[in-house]
Protein backbone atom coordinates (compact mmCIF):
# COMPACT_ATOMS: atom_id res chain seq x y z
CA UNK A 1 0.00 0.00 0.00
CA UNK A 2 2.68 2.42 1.15
CA UNK A 3 5.00 1.18 -1.54
CA UNK A 4 2.51 1.62 -4.37
CA UNK A 5 1.73 5.08 -3.04
CA UNK A 6 5.39 5.96 -3.23
CA UNK A 7 5.74 4.50 -6.69
CA UNK A 8 2.73 6.38 -7.90
CA UNK A 9 4.19 9.61 -6.53
CA UNK A 10 7.47 8.88 -8.32
CA UNK A 11 5.53 8.28 -11.52
CA UNK A 12 3.57 11.49 -11.12
CA UNK A 13 6.71 13.53 -10.46
CA UNK A 14 8.40 11.97 -13.46
CA UNK A 15 5.41 12.83 -15.60
CA UNK A 16 5.61 16.43 -14.42
CA UNK A 17 9.35 16.63 -14.98
CA UNK A 18 9.13 15.33 -18.50
CA UNK A 19 6.19 17.53 -19.39
CA UNK A 20 6.96 19.90 -22.25
CA UNK A 21 6.13 22.99 -20.27
CA UNK A 22 7.86 21.96 -17.05
CA UNK A 23 10.78 24.30 -17.47
CA UNK A 24 8.71 27.33 -18.56
CA UNK A 25 6.36 26.77 -15.62
CA UNK A 26 9.27 26.69 -13.18
CA UNK A 27 10.60 29.85 -14.80
CA UNK A 28 7.29 31.63 -14.26
CA UNK A 29 7.14 30.32 -10.70
CA UNK A 30 10.57 31.76 -9.94
CA UNK A 31 9.56 35.07 -11.46
CA UNK A 32 6.33 35.44 -9.47
CA UNK A 33 7.95 37.08 -6.41
CA UNK A 34 9.66 39.60 -8.68
CA UNK A 35 6.37 40.43 -10.36
CA UNK A 36 4.61 40.83 -7.01
CA UNK A 37 7.38 43.06 -5.71
CA UNK A 38 7.27 45.16 -8.88
CA UNK A 39 3.52 45.62 -8.47
CA UNK A 40 4.11 46.87 -4.94
CA UNK A 41 6.78 49.27 -6.15
CA UNK A 42 4.45 50.62 -8.81
CA UNK A 43 1.58 50.81 -6.33
CA UNK A 44 3.68 52.83 -3.92
CA UNK A 45 4.41 55.43 -6.58
CA UNK A 46 1.22 55.49 -8.55
CA UNK A 47 -2.00 54.38 -6.94
CA UNK A 48 -5.17 54.50 -8.94
CA UNK A 49 -7.80 55.28 -6.36
CA UNK A 50 -10.25 52.86 -7.90
CA UNK A 51 -8.19 49.83 -6.99
CA UNK A 52 -9.64 48.88 -3.62
CA UNK A 53 -6.97 46.28 -2.88
CA UNK A 54 -4.13 48.72 -2.50
CA UNK A 55 -4.17 50.87 0.60
CA UNK A 56 -4.36 54.31 -0.88
CA UNK A 57 -2.72 56.12 1.98
CA UNK A 58 0.17 53.82 2.70
CA UNK A 59 0.98 52.39 -0.69
CA UNK A 60 2.18 49.03 -1.84
CA UNK A 61 5.44 48.97 0.07
CA UNK A 62 4.01 50.05 3.40
CA UNK A 63 5.22 52.71 5.79
CA UNK A 64 8.90 51.75 5.51
CA UNK A 65 9.47 50.96 1.82
CA UNK A 66 13.21 50.27 2.12
CA UNK A 67 12.64 47.78 4.89
CA UNK A 68 9.94 46.05 2.83
CA UNK A 69 12.17 45.92 -0.24
CA UNK A 70 15.15 44.52 1.67
CA UNK A 71 12.98 42.08 3.53
CA UNK A 72 11.19 40.72 0.49
CA UNK A 73 14.17 40.57 -1.84
CA UNK A 74 16.25 38.89 0.90
CA UNK A 75 13.60 36.31 1.64
CA UNK A 76 12.98 35.66 -2.05
CA UNK A 77 16.71 35.17 -2.63
CA UNK A 78 17.09 32.76 0.25
CA UNK A 79 13.81 31.00 -0.55
CA UNK A 80 14.69 30.39 -4.19
CA UNK A 81 18.20 29.30 -3.18
CA UNK A 82 16.75 26.72 -0.81
CA UNK A 83 14.29 25.62 -3.49
CA UNK A 84 17.30 25.07 -5.72
CA UNK A 85 18.95 22.96 -3.04
CA UNK A 86 15.77 20.90 -2.69
CA UNK A 87 16.01 19.71 -6.28
CA UNK A 88 18.73 17.09 -5.83
CA UNK A 89 17.14 15.51 -2.73
CA UNK A 90 13.81 15.28 -4.56
CA UNK A 91 15.52 13.74 -7.57
CA UNK A 92 17.25 11.13 -5.43
CA UNK A 93 14.32 10.24 -3.21
CA UNK A 94 11.68 10.10 -5.94
CA UNK A 95 14.00 9.05 -8.75
CA UNK A 96 12.99 11.94 -11.00
CA UNK A 97 16.09 12.66 -12.99
CA UNK A 98 14.12 15.01 -15.21
CA UNK A 99 13.95 17.80 -12.65
CA UNK A 100 17.70 18.20 -12.72
CA UNK A 101 17.41 20.29 -15.86
CA UNK A 102 15.83 23.25 -14.04
CA UNK A 103 18.44 23.41 -11.28
CA UNK A 104 20.78 25.84 -12.97
CA UNK A 105 17.93 28.15 -13.88
CA UNK A 106 16.57 28.18 -10.33
CA UNK A 107 20.05 28.91 -9.01
CA UNK A 108 20.47 31.86 -11.35
CA UNK A 109 17.10 33.18 -10.20
CA UNK A 110 18.30 33.00 -6.61
CA UNK A 111 21.27 35.11 -7.61
CA UNK A 112 18.95 37.54 -9.38
CA UNK A 113 17.04 38.17 -6.14
CA UNK A 114 20.24 38.46 -4.13
CA UNK A 115 21.49 40.97 -6.71
CA UNK A 116 18.32 43.03 -6.37
CA UNK A 117 18.66 42.79 -2.56
CA UNK A 118 22.24 44.02 -2.55
CA UNK A 119 21.35 46.66 -5.15
CA UNK A 120 18.62 48.02 -2.87
CA UNK A 121 21.03 48.09 0.05
CA UNK A 122 23.62 49.96 -2.00
CA UNK A 123 21.21 52.24 -3.81
CA UNK A 124 18.80 53.28 -1.07
CA UNK A 125 20.49 52.51 2.22
CA UNK A 126 23.97 53.61 1.21
CA UNK A 127 22.67 56.23 -1.25
CA UNK A 128 24.63 54.91 -4.24
CA UNK A 129 21.90 56.05 -6.63
CA UNK A 130 24.45 58.71 -7.51
CA UNK A 131 28.21 58.74 -7.14
CA UNK A 132 28.09 62.04 -5.27
CA UNK A 133 25.83 60.73 -2.53
CA UNK A 134 27.25 57.21 -2.29
CA UNK A 135 28.53 56.43 1.20
CA UNK A 136 31.63 54.47 0.22
CA UNK A 137 33.23 54.69 3.65
CA UNK A 138 30.06 53.60 5.35
CA UNK A 139 29.82 50.55 3.07
CA UNK A 140 33.38 49.48 3.84
CA UNK A 141 32.64 50.01 7.52
CA UNK A 142 29.47 47.95 7.28
CA UNK A 143 31.18 45.03 5.58
CA UNK A 144 34.13 45.01 7.96
CA UNK A 145 32.41 45.90 11.21
CA UNK A 146 28.97 44.30 10.99
CA UNK A 147 29.20 40.57 11.04
CA UNK A 148 25.71 40.12 9.56
CA UNK A 149 26.65 42.18 6.51
CA UNK A 150 29.94 40.31 6.23
CA UNK A 151 28.02 37.02 6.15
CA UNK A 152 25.63 38.40 3.52
CA UNK A 153 28.64 39.46 1.49
CA UNK A 154 30.15 35.96 1.60
CA UNK A 155 26.85 34.51 0.50
CA UNK A 156 26.44 37.06 -2.28
CA UNK A 157 30.00 36.69 -3.57
CA UNK A 158 29.65 32.94 -3.84
CA UNK A 159 26.30 33.25 -5.57
CA UNK A 160 27.79 35.71 -8.05
CA UNK A 161 30.70 33.41 -8.90
CA UNK A 162 28.37 30.45 -9.31
CA UNK A 163 25.94 32.44 -11.48
CA UNK A 164 28.75 33.61 -13.74
CA UNK A 165 30.19 30.11 -14.09
CA UNK A 166 26.79 28.54 -14.62
CA UNK A 167 27.00 28.67 -18.42
CA UNK A 168 27.77 25.59 -20.51
CA UNK A 169 31.00 27.20 -21.61
CA UNK A 170 32.24 27.34 -18.03
CA UNK A 171 31.08 23.79 -17.36
CA UNK A 172 33.27 22.64 -20.22
CA UNK A 173 36.18 24.83 -19.28
CA UNK A 174 36.27 23.81 -15.61
CA UNK A 175 35.53 20.14 -16.26
CA UNK A 176 35.67 18.23 -12.96
CA UNK A 177 36.45 21.34 -10.98
CA UNK A 178 33.03 22.76 -11.90
CA UNK A 179 31.20 20.40 -9.62
CA UNK A 180 33.58 21.02 -6.74
CA UNK A 181 33.20 24.76 -7.21
CA UNK A 182 29.43 24.54 -7.33
CA UNK A 183 29.29 22.62 -4.06
CA UNK A 184 29.98 26.07 -2.57
CA UNK A 185 26.27 26.67 -3.02
CA UNK A 186 25.86 25.06 0.40
CA UNK A 187 28.25 27.60 1.91
CA UNK A 188 26.23 30.36 0.25
CA UNK A 189 23.02 29.00 1.75
CA UNK A 190 24.52 28.50 5.22
CA UNK A 191 25.96 32.01 5.29
CA UNK A 192 22.67 33.38 3.95
CA UNK A 193 20.79 31.76 6.82
CA UNK A 194 23.34 32.99 9.37
CA UNK A 195 23.02 36.48 7.85
CA UNK A 196 19.28 36.23 8.42
CA UNK A 197 19.67 34.97 12.02
CA UNK A 198 22.07 37.76 12.93
CA UNK A 199 19.65 40.42 11.72
CA UNK A 200 16.97 39.46 14.21
CA UNK A 201 16.53 41.49 17.34
CA UNK A 202 15.06 38.78 19.52
CA UNK A 203 12.84 36.31 17.69
CA UNK A 204 14.77 33.95 15.43
CA UNK A 205 11.98 31.47 14.69
CA UNK A 206 11.67 32.49 11.04
CA UNK A 207 15.33 32.03 10.06
CA UNK A 208 15.45 28.86 12.14
CA UNK A 209 12.71 27.44 9.95
CA UNK A 210 14.88 28.10 6.91
CA UNK A 211 17.83 26.59 8.77
CA UNK A 212 15.72 23.50 9.39
CA UNK A 213 15.01 23.01 5.68
CA UNK A 214 18.65 23.57 4.82
CA UNK A 215 19.75 21.00 7.38
CA UNK A 216 17.26 18.51 6.00
CA UNK A 217 18.59 18.94 2.45
CA UNK A 218 22.17 18.65 3.66
CA UNK A 219 21.46 15.51 5.64
CA UNK A 220 19.81 13.92 2.60
CA UNK A 221 22.77 14.87 0.43
CA UNK A 222 25.24 13.41 2.91
CA UNK A 223 23.16 10.26 3.30
CA UNK A 224 23.20 9.60 -0.44
CA UNK A 225 26.90 10.42 -0.66
CA UNK A 226 27.69 7.86 2.03
CA UNK A 227 25.50 5.27 0.34
CA UNK A 228 27.24 5.84 -2.95
CA UNK A 229 30.62 5.32 -1.31
CA UNK A 230 29.38 2.05 0.23
CA UNK A 231 28.03 0.87 -3.07
CA UNK A 232 31.18 1.58 -5.05
CA UNK A 233 33.61 -0.76 -3.20
CA UNK A 234 30.99 -3.49 -3.35
CA UNK A 235 31.04 -3.23 -7.10
CA UNK A 236 34.82 -3.29 -7.29
CA UNK A 237 34.98 -6.46 -5.25
CA UNK A 238 35.72 -9.47 -7.52
CA UNK B 1 29.92 65.35 9.68
CA UNK B 2 28.04 68.59 10.30
CA UNK B 3 25.37 68.64 12.92
CA UNK B 4 22.76 71.24 12.39
CA UNK B 5 21.20 71.69 15.75
CA UNK B 6 18.14 73.82 15.50
CA UNK B 7 17.04 75.64 18.56
CA UNK B 8 13.93 73.61 18.65
CA UNK B 9 12.30 75.54 21.45
CA UNK B 10 12.50 78.82 19.61
CA UNK B 11 10.76 78.27 16.32
CA UNK B 12 9.01 81.51 15.37
CA UNK B 13 5.28 81.22 15.55
CA UNK B 14 4.96 81.80 11.81
CA UNK B 15 6.59 78.42 11.29
CA UNK B 16 4.25 76.55 13.54
CA UNK B 17 2.01 74.17 11.63
CA UNK B 18 -1.39 75.74 11.51
CA UNK B 19 -3.82 74.10 13.85
CA UNK B 20 -5.93 73.07 10.90
CA UNK B 21 -3.07 71.34 9.08
CA UNK B 22 -3.99 67.83 9.97
CA UNK B 23 -7.68 68.35 10.20
CA UNK B 24 -7.64 69.27 6.54
CA UNK B 25 -6.73 65.76 5.58
CA UNK B 26 -8.94 64.72 2.76
CA UNK B 27 -10.82 62.00 4.56
CA UNK B 28 -11.73 64.06 7.56
CA UNK B 29 -12.87 66.93 5.38
CA UNK B 30 -15.00 64.55 3.46
CA UNK B 31 -16.40 63.09 6.62
CA UNK B 32 -17.35 66.53 7.80
CA UNK B 33 -18.98 67.37 4.50
CA UNK B 34 -20.99 64.22 4.48
CA UNK B 35 -22.03 64.47 8.07
CA UNK B 36 -21.92 61.66 10.58
CA UNK B 37 -23.71 59.20 8.35
CA UNK B 38 -20.90 59.27 5.84
CA UNK B 39 -18.23 59.44 8.49
CA UNK B 40 -17.35 55.79 8.72
CA UNK B 41 -17.43 55.32 4.97
CA UNK B 42 -15.20 58.29 4.28
CA UNK B 43 -12.85 57.35 7.05
CA UNK B 44 -12.11 54.00 5.49
CA UNK B 45 -10.36 55.96 2.76
CA UNK B 46 -7.86 56.93 5.41
CA UNK B 47 -6.66 53.40 5.84
CA UNK B 48 -6.18 51.08 8.73
CA UNK B 49 -8.18 51.70 11.84
CA UNK B 50 -9.46 55.08 10.78
CA UNK B 51 -13.15 54.25 11.28
CA UNK B 52 -12.36 53.42 14.89
CA UNK B 53 -10.27 56.54 15.16
CA UNK B 54 -13.08 58.73 13.82
CA UNK B 55 -15.25 57.58 16.71
CA UNK B 56 -12.51 57.83 19.28
CA UNK B 57 -12.75 60.12 22.24
CA UNK B 58 -11.76 63.67 21.51
CA UNK B 59 -8.57 64.81 23.22
CA UNK B 60 -8.08 67.97 21.20
CA UNK B 61 -5.71 70.19 23.15
CA UNK B 62 -3.94 73.47 22.54
CA UNK B 63 -0.59 73.11 20.90
CA UNK B 64 2.33 74.07 23.10
CA UNK B 65 4.31 76.54 20.98
CA UNK B 66 7.52 75.52 22.74
CA UNK B 67 7.39 72.03 21.30
CA UNK B 68 6.66 72.23 17.63
CA UNK B 69 8.52 71.21 14.52
CA UNK B 70 9.23 73.25 11.44
CA UNK B 71 6.82 71.79 8.88
CA UNK B 72 9.21 72.46 6.02
CA UNK B 73 11.90 70.36 7.68
CA UNK B 74 9.82 67.99 9.77
CA UNK B 75 6.38 67.62 8.21
CA UNK B 76 3.90 65.62 10.26
CA UNK B 77 3.51 61.95 9.56
CA UNK B 78 0.04 60.79 8.66
CA UNK B 79 -2.04 59.09 11.28
CA UNK B 80 -2.08 55.93 9.15
CA UNK B 81 1.69 55.81 9.28
CA UNK B 82 1.95 56.42 13.00
CA UNK B 83 -0.70 53.88 13.93
CA UNK B 84 0.19 51.05 11.57
CA UNK B 85 3.97 50.77 11.95
CA UNK B 86 4.79 50.00 15.56
CA UNK B 87 7.26 48.14 17.68
CA UNK B 88 5.07 46.76 20.45
CA UNK B 89 6.27 43.19 20.98
CA UNK B 90 3.40 42.49 23.37
CA UNK B 91 1.31 42.25 20.20
CA UNK B 92 3.88 40.46 18.02
CA UNK B 93 7.33 41.23 16.72
CA UNK B 94 6.24 42.41 13.26
CA UNK B 95 5.68 46.12 12.87
CA UNK B 96 2.30 45.45 11.29
CA UNK B 97 1.23 43.18 14.17
CA UNK B 98 0.17 45.77 16.77
CA UNK B 99 -2.37 47.45 14.49
CA UNK B 100 -3.93 44.04 13.92
CA UNK B 101 -3.95 42.70 17.43
CA UNK B 102 -3.95 45.64 19.82
CA UNK B 103 -7.70 46.17 19.55
CA UNK B 104 -8.03 43.25 22.00
CA UNK B 105 -6.59 45.38 24.76
CA UNK B 106 -8.96 46.69 27.43
CA UNK B 107 -7.83 50.15 28.42
CA UNK B 108 -10.68 51.09 30.74
CA UNK B 109 -10.64 50.90 33.69
CA UNK B 110 -6.92 51.59 34.03
CA UNK B 111 -5.02 51.76 37.27
CA UNK B 112 -1.43 52.69 37.90
CA UNK B 113 0.59 51.34 40.78
CA UNK B 114 2.97 53.80 42.36
CA UNK B 115 5.68 52.40 44.62
CA UNK B 116 9.29 52.66 45.70
CA UNK B 117 10.92 55.73 47.20
CA UNK B 118 7.94 58.08 47.28
CA UNK B 119 5.43 59.47 49.75
CA UNK B 120 2.30 58.54 47.84
CA UNK B 121 2.53 54.82 47.10
CA UNK B 122 -0.68 53.12 46.08
CA UNK B 123 -2.95 52.24 43.22
CA UNK B 124 -4.55 55.08 41.36
CA UNK B 125 -7.05 55.48 38.57
CA UNK B 126 -5.65 57.00 35.41
CA UNK B 127 -7.85 60.06 36.08
CA UNK B 128 -6.00 60.54 39.38
CA UNK B 129 -2.62 60.35 37.67
CA UNK B 130 -3.27 62.57 34.69
CA UNK B 131 -4.96 65.92 34.81
CA UNK B 132 -7.06 65.80 31.67
CA UNK B 133 -7.84 69.50 31.93
CA UNK B 134 -4.15 70.27 31.45
CA UNK B 135 -3.63 68.39 28.18
CA UNK B 136 -1.40 69.97 25.57
CA UNK B 137 -0.32 68.98 22.09
CA UNK B 138 3.31 68.74 20.98
CA UNK B 139 4.87 67.95 17.66
CA UNK B 140 8.08 66.00 18.18
CA UNK B 141 10.49 63.82 16.29
CA UNK B 142 10.49 60.12 17.12
CA UNK B 143 13.68 58.22 16.31
CA UNK B 144 13.78 54.43 16.45
CA UNK B 145 17.06 52.67 17.16
CA UNK B 146 16.43 50.80 13.89
CA UNK B 147 17.12 54.02 12.00
CA UNK B 148 13.63 55.13 11.02
CA UNK B 149 11.96 58.26 12.29
CA UNK B 150 8.62 60.06 12.25
CA UNK B 151 7.15 63.38 13.34
CA UNK B 152 4.21 62.93 15.68
CA UNK B 153 1.57 65.20 17.21
CA UNK B 154 1.15 63.76 20.70
CA UNK B 155 -1.35 64.91 23.29
CA UNK B 156 -0.50 64.59 26.97
CA UNK B 157 1.09 66.19 29.98
CA UNK B 158 4.73 66.54 31.05
CA UNK B 159 5.86 63.44 32.96
CA UNK B 160 6.81 65.85 35.72
CA UNK B 161 3.12 66.51 36.44
CA UNK B 162 2.55 62.80 36.98
CA UNK B 163 5.67 62.31 39.06
CA UNK B 164 4.90 65.29 41.27
CA UNK B 165 1.65 63.62 42.31
CA UNK B 166 3.69 60.66 43.59
CA UNK B 167 5.91 62.88 45.74
CA UNK B 168 9.21 61.07 45.18
CA UNK B 169 11.67 61.15 48.07
CA UNK B 170 15.06 62.78 47.80
CA UNK B 171 16.76 59.38 47.72
CA UNK B 172 14.91 58.41 44.53
CA UNK B 173 17.53 58.56 41.77
CA UNK B 174 15.67 56.75 39.01
CA UNK B 175 12.13 56.07 37.97
CA UNK B 176 10.86 52.89 36.31
CA UNK B 177 7.90 52.64 33.95
CA UNK B 178 6.34 49.20 33.68
CA UNK B 179 4.15 48.18 30.77
CA UNK B 180 0.99 46.14 31.39
CA UNK B 181 1.45 42.39 31.85
CA UNK B 182 -1.68 40.69 30.55
CA UNK B 183 -0.92 37.70 28.33
CA UNK B 184 -4.63 37.03 27.81
CA UNK B 185 -4.83 40.22 25.75
CA UNK B 186 -1.21 40.53 24.73
CA UNK B 187 -0.34 37.29 23.01
CA UNK B 188 3.28 38.32 22.53
CA UNK B 189 3.73 37.86 26.26
CA UNK B 190 3.07 34.15 25.81
CA UNK B 191 6.29 33.98 23.81
CA UNK B 192 9.80 34.55 25.02
CA UNK B 193 10.53 37.32 22.56
CA UNK B 194 11.36 39.58 25.53
CA UNK B 195 11.29 39.43 29.31
CA UNK B 196 7.87 40.51 30.54
CA UNK B 197 6.68 42.93 31.69
CA UNK B 198 8.48 45.50 29.60
CA UNK B 199 10.38 47.84 31.91
CA UNK B 200 11.91 51.15 30.98
CA UNK B 201 13.46 53.79 33.15
CA UNK B 202 14.98 57.22 33.39
CA UNK B 203 17.17 59.10 35.78
CA UNK B 204 14.97 61.42 37.86
CA UNK B 205 16.25 64.60 36.25
CA UNK B 206 15.61 63.13 32.79
CA UNK B 207 12.06 62.22 33.73
CA UNK B 208 11.43 65.69 35.20
CA UNK B 209 12.74 67.42 32.07
CA UNK B 210 10.06 69.48 30.26
CA UNK B 211 10.58 67.45 27.06
CA UNK B 212 9.76 64.15 28.77
CA UNK B 213 6.10 63.61 27.98
CA UNK B 214 3.28 61.41 29.25
CA UNK B 215 1.16 60.73 26.19
CA UNK B 216 -2.56 59.97 26.23
CA UNK B 217 -3.57 61.14 22.78
CA UNK B 218 -2.58 61.36 19.15
CA UNK B 219 -3.87 63.71 16.47
CA UNK B 220 -6.31 65.22 18.94
CA UNK B 221 -7.92 61.91 19.79
CA UNK B 222 -7.44 59.23 22.40
CA UNK B 223 -4.23 57.27 21.79
CA UNK B 224 -4.71 54.18 19.59
CA UNK B 225 -3.99 50.96 21.49
CA UNK B 226 -1.08 50.06 19.24
CA UNK B 227 0.62 53.31 20.17
CA UNK B 228 0.49 52.48 23.87
CA UNK B 229 -2.97 53.40 25.15
CA UNK B 230 -4.13 54.63 27.49
CA UNK B 231 -0.88 56.23 28.71
CA UNK B 232 2.68 55.94 27.48
CA UNK B 233 5.83 57.95 27.86
CA UNK B 234 7.70 59.62 25.03
CA UNK B 235 11.29 60.76 25.39
CA UNK B 236 12.09 62.52 22.11
CA UNK B 237 15.86 62.74 22.55
CA UNK B 238 16.25 59.00 23.15
CA UNK B 239 15.77 56.00 20.90
CA UNK B 240 12.19 54.82 20.76
CA UNK B 241 12.58 51.73 22.91
CA UNK B 242 13.06 54.01 25.94
CA UNK B 243 9.49 55.19 25.56
CA UNK B 244 7.42 52.51 27.29
CA UNK B 245 3.80 51.98 26.35
CA UNK B 246 0.61 51.17 28.29
CA UNK B 247 2.11 52.11 31.65
CA UNK B 248 0.68 50.42 34.76
CA UNK B 249 3.41 50.96 37.30
CA UNK B 250 5.69 53.82 38.24
CA UNK B 251 8.44 52.89 40.66
CA UNK B 252 11.09 55.11 42.23
CA UNK B 253 14.45 53.51 42.87
CA UNK B 254 17.88 54.34 44.16
CA UNK B 255 19.68 52.09 41.69
CA UNK B 256 19.69 52.08 37.92
CA UNK B 257 16.70 50.11 36.62
CA UNK B 258 17.27 46.87 34.74
CA UNK B 259 15.52 47.86 31.56
CA UNK B 260 14.11 45.18 29.28
CA UNK B 261 16.23 45.68 26.18
CA UNK B 262 19.39 46.17 28.21
CA UNK B 263 18.69 42.80 29.88
CA UNK B 264 17.93 41.20 26.50
CA UNK B 265 21.05 42.53 24.82
CA UNK B 266 22.99 45.13 26.75
CA UNK B 267 25.55 45.33 24.00
CA UNK B 268 23.05 46.80 21.59
CA UNK B 269 20.50 48.59 23.76
CA UNK B 270 21.84 50.40 26.79
CA UNK B 271 20.16 52.31 29.58
CA UNK B 272 20.94 55.80 28.29
CA UNK B 273 20.22 55.30 24.57
CA UNK B 274 20.51 58.96 23.68
CA UNK B 275 20.28 59.55 19.95
CA UNK B 276 23.78 60.19 18.62
CA UNK B 277 24.99 59.97 15.03
CA UNK B 278 28.51 59.17 16.13
CA UNK B 279 27.83 56.12 18.27
CA UNK B 280 27.05 53.13 16.08
CA UNK B 281 24.68 50.41 16.98
CA UNK B 282 26.79 47.24 16.70
CA UNK B 283 24.82 46.17 13.63
CA UNK B 284 24.41 49.48 11.83
CA UNK B 285 25.66 53.00 11.72
CA UNK B 286 23.46 55.64 13.34
CA UNK B 287 24.89 58.43 11.21
CA UNK B 288 21.82 58.57 8.97
CA UNK B 289 18.15 57.83 9.33
CA UNK B 290 15.04 57.26 7.21
CA UNK B 291 12.19 59.69 7.66
CA UNK B 292 9.22 57.50 6.91
CA UNK B 293 7.59 56.93 4.52
CA UNK B 294 10.72 57.89 2.56
CA UNK B 295 12.66 55.30 0.60
CA UNK B 296 16.24 56.17 1.41
CA UNK B 297 18.32 56.30 4.58
CA UNK B 298 19.34 59.80 3.63
CA UNK B 299 18.72 62.08 6.58
CA UNK B 300 21.62 62.96 8.87
CA UNK B 301 20.89 61.89 12.43
CA UNK B 302 20.89 64.82 14.86
CA UNK B 303 22.64 64.71 18.20
CA UNK B 304 19.98 64.07 20.87
CA UNK B 305 17.57 63.84 17.95
CA UNK B 306 17.84 67.58 17.47
CA UNK B 307 17.06 68.47 21.08
CA UNK B 308 20.67 68.92 22.19
CA UNK B 309 20.18 72.55 23.14
CA UNK B 310 17.53 71.51 25.62
CA UNK B 311 18.90 68.33 27.13
CA UNK B 312 22.67 68.40 26.78
CA UNK B 313 23.10 69.98 30.22
CA UNK B 314 21.58 66.87 31.81
CA UNK B 315 24.71 64.98 30.89
CA UNK B 316 27.45 67.48 31.65
CA UNK B 317 30.63 65.75 32.72
CA UNK B 318 29.45 62.24 31.95
CA UNK B 319 31.61 59.79 30.03
CA UNK B 320 30.57 60.06 26.41
CA UNK B 321 30.59 56.35 25.70
CA UNK B 322 28.64 55.40 28.80
CA UNK B 323 26.17 58.09 27.98
CA UNK B 324 24.99 56.88 24.66
CA UNK B 325 24.70 53.16 25.33
C1 LIG C 1 26.63 42.08 0.32
C2 LIG C 1 25.63 41.31 0.60
C3 LIG C 1 24.43 41.66 1.45
C4 LIG C 1 24.13 42.80 2.15
C5 LIG C 1 24.94 44.08 2.29
C6 LIG C 1 22.85 42.58 2.78
C7 LIG C 1 22.21 43.51 3.59
C8 LIG C 1 21.04 43.29 4.22
C9 LIG C 1 20.36 44.26 5.03
C10 LIG C 1 20.86 45.68 5.31
C11 LIG C 1 19.24 43.68 5.51
C12 LIG C 1 18.17 44.33 6.38
C13 LIG C 1 18.51 44.23 7.81
C14 LIG C 1 17.50 44.92 8.66
O1 LIG C 1 16.32 44.57 8.59
O2 LIG C 1 17.89 45.81 9.37
C15 LIG C 1 19.20 42.34 4.99
C16 LIG C 1 18.20 41.43 5.25
C17 LIG C 1 18.15 40.15 4.72
N1 LIG C 1 19.01 39.60 3.81
FE1 LIG C 1 20.69 40.47 3.13
N2 LIG C 1 22.38 41.33 2.45
C18 LIG C 1 23.32 40.75 1.63
C19 LIG C 1 23.25 39.50 1.05
C20 LIG C 1 22.20 38.63 1.21
C21 LIG C 1 22.05 37.37 0.53
C22 LIG C 1 23.03 36.81 -0.50
C23 LIG C 1 20.89 36.81 0.96
C24 LIG C 1 20.22 35.50 0.57
C25 LIG C 1 20.78 34.43 0.26
C26 LIG C 1 20.30 37.70 1.93
C27 LIG C 1 19.14 37.47 2.61
C28 LIG C 1 18.58 38.33 3.51
C29 LIG C 1 17.40 38.04 4.27
C30 LIG C 1 16.59 36.76 4.23
C31 LIG C 1 17.14 39.17 5.04
C32 LIG C 1 16.06 39.32 6.07
C33 LIG C 1 14.89 40.03 5.61
C34 LIG C 1 14.09 40.45 6.79
O3 LIG C 1 13.45 39.61 7.40
O4 LIG C 1 14.10 41.64 7.11
N3 LIG C 1 21.12 38.80 2.04
N4 LIG C 1 20.30 42.12 4.21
Amino acid sequence: MLKTGYEQLCKLLNAIATWRYFKPVVFVGCAVPAVLLSIKVIASAWIPSWIPLVDSTIGGLGVDPLKTLLHESGEDGLGVLLACLAITPIRRIFKVNGIQKVRRMVGVFAFFYAFVHVGIYLGLDQLCYSVATCEFRSIVNDVLKRKFIFMGMISFTIMAVLAITSTSGWVRRLKKKWQTLHRLVYVAAISGVIHFIWIQKSDISEPLMWAGWLTLFLVIRVYFAIQKRRVVPARIRP
Amino acid sequence: MILKIKTSADVPSSEITPESAYYSRRDIMKAAAMGTAGLAAAATLGGIDTPLFAQAKNYAAPRNPKFVADPTVDPLNKLEEINSYNNFYEFGTGKGDPVQYANKLTTSPWTVEVDGACNKPGKYDIEKMIDFTQLEERVVRHRCVERWSMVIPWVGVPIKHVIDKCEPQAKAKYVEFHTLLRPSEMFGQKTGSLQWPYVEGLRMDEAMHPLAFMVVGLYGKVLPNQNGAPMRIHIPWKYGFKSGKSIVRIRFTETMPKTTWAVQNGNEYGFWANVNPEVDHPRWSQARERRLPGFATSRPTLLFNGYADQVQSLYAGMDKKVLFY
